[in-house]
């Protein structure tokens, strides 16, 4: 049963990921991300239950209220004020770029190997999955046009980290996972001041529109 | 006992099919606040277009006739080998995955031959849309039973069937997940749904199934109809059978058990029928341009299905 749950939420988790690609409405990707952040909490949840130890599962609830509550609101909140609800044109089309993720998927199964060779346990077996949202993430990152979906894009990455890191040493010392939360929190509350910005300077998020330097 | 399940599921699959379109329309038509034909009524439109006069358009050839009939004729073998009814099908030894695949795109294609042979541009049109979604769709459905059949460790449809009634807690795994909503996917690709198709509409220029058989007419009408309505059963029914296989009949099963299956079966297909209804009331057809996508994705997910069940077993 601690198997089917946890590849069950992994599944859950990649599953989130791919379809932040497949969707074009900034709202759905947010939506998405939220969903994804679920996900991310049920894994580390399921992780401290199986050992046993109420600190991973107080981490677990933390990581949750942070990406499921607390991100997903305030990226919701950039989104209303910036206006347009969709991503206007990826640099690379949705079918390409579904496809590329197909491929960016092999490419991590191959990558994590020998990370899950190190021991076999169904924890580590999970980590090329995490490892293809951390690829598609970084892959969203770089071919979106619009501030928020390469926000996006960034917090996947961040998100794959996280469940990486819990998969593979079963448990980040409390302080570590408080620093790093609390610096994606910093970056996402920046990045949503940016976007405001953005939005009144000029109109839009498009990062391609922002050819010349204003003061 | 196998000879009797395969003919209950022919029987089965042939009669309820036009009911199951007729369910599907009631349902869509109390959900939009009309009141509905009632459910009869694809059996009736049927009844009707049975006894009008054959007439084929001037210059078709054998193509054009024979194609209702080659579509027919393969999707009642399917109805017979895929596992709905009981999983011990007396064709067992050849009814894997690729021959049932195999058997649905003969269909297809025949269909789009019959359709270019008319040589209109509506027949052709359709063809060549029919065309593209049949290429996306084959390998999203060999890839997704594919990634089921290495938990059986045998692509026999029967066998994937039997293995996950023997352990039901197996579907609630990612492999299963992936590869439920991929084959969802493609099954409405299949069957000419919204959102990749309206079936109701004649004369929208977005059409991909209906622009192929406008120039059928009486009785080879009735067959295109019929054999649609009993791919669309096949395909729901199989979606059942591969995620839900609760009821379905073992090998040498007795009458009870068979009758459990079948009442399992035509509630399975029909709650599933009424969701897919409920769905397309909601939702908008997509562009012609946006299927490529949708499929694209539905291929991803099988593959990462695929992917999944090599690496979490």
């Amino acid at each position: 049963m601690y198997i089917q749950l946890l590849d069950l939420a992994c599944g859950a988790f990649l599953l989130t990921g791919v379809l932040v690609l497949w969707r074009r409405e900034l709202s759905a990707i947010v939506w998405l991300f939220a969903l994804q952040g679920v996900a991310l909490t049920a894994l580390v949840v399921i992780l401290g239950v199986r050992q046993d130890s109420p600190e991973l599962i107080m981490i677990g609830v933390g990581v949750g209220a942070l990406r499921a509550g607390l991100l997903p609101y305030l990226m919701r909140r950039a989104l209303v004020a910036g206006g347009a609800g969709r991503e206007t044109q990826p640099l690379v089309n949705v079918a390409t770029s579904l496809l590329v993720a197909a491929a960016l998927a092999m490419l991590a199964y191959a990558l994590s190997q020998p990370l899950v060779r190190l021991s076999p346990t169904p924890a580590t077996q999970t980590v090329p999955i995490a490892l293809t949202v951390l690829l598609i993430g970084f892959f969203v990152l770089v071919t979106r046009r619009r501030a928020l979906s390469q926000l996006v894009g960034f917090l996947l990455m961040d998100n794959a980290i996280t469940a990486t890191a819990f998969l593979t040493t079963s448990g980040v010392p409390l302080v570590v996972e408080l620093g790093i939360s609390l610096d994606v929190l910093l970056a996402v509350l920046v990045l949503q001041v940016l976007t405001t910005w953005m939005c009144a300077a000029f109109g839009g998020t498009d990062l391609d529109e922002l050819r010349e330097l204003h003061d | 006992m196998s000879v009797v399940g395969a003919t209950l599921q022919v029987v089965f699959v042939g009669v309820g099919a036009p009911l199951l379109v007729g369910v599907m329309r009631q349902a869509r038509a109390r959900l939009e606040g009309r009141a509905g034909a009632g459910i009869r009524q694809p059996w009736r439109d049927l009844r009707k277009l049975m006894r009008k006069q054959a007439i084929t358009p001037h210059g078709t050839g054998w193509v054009f006739r024979a194609a209702p009939l080659l579509l027919a004729g393969t999707t009642l073998v399917v109805a017979a080998v895929v596992p709905l009814v009981t999983t011990d099908s007396p064709l067992d030894g050849v009814a894997d995955l690729f021959a049932v695949t195999a058997l649905l795109a003969l269909g297809s294609v025949a269909l789009a031959l019959g359709a270019l042979d008319t040589g209109t541009a509506f027949g052709g049109m359709g063809a060549s849309r029919e065309m593209t979604v049949l290429a996306l769709v084959e390998p999203t459905i060999l890839v997704s039973t594919f990634a089921l059949s290495i938990k059986a460790g045998s692509t026999s449809l029967g066998a994937i069937v039997t293995a996950t009634a023997d352990n039901p807690l197996s579907v609630i795994s990612p492999v299963s997940v992936l590869a439920a909503i991929a084959l969802a996917i493609v099954t409405i690709a299949e069957t000419g749904r919204i959102p990749l198709d309206n079936p109701s509409t004649h004369l929208e220029l977005t059409m991909i199934h209906e622009a192929m058989v406008l120039e059928y007419a009486g009785p080879d009408l009735a067959l295109v109809e019929w054999a649609s309505a009993m791919r669309l059963s096949v395909l729901l029914g199989l979606l059942a059978g591969l995620f839900f296989p609760l009821g379905i009949a073992g090998a040498d099963a007795g009458p009870l058990a068979l009758a459990v299956a079948s009442i399992a079966l035509v509630l399975k297909v029909g709650v599933l029928g009424v969701v897919l209804a409920v769905g397309e009331v909601f939702m908008a057809k997509l562009r012609l341009f946006r299927v490529p996508e949708l499929l694209a994705g539905s291929f991803l997910l099988a593959l990462l299905a695929v992917a999944a069940s090599f690496f979490l077993a």
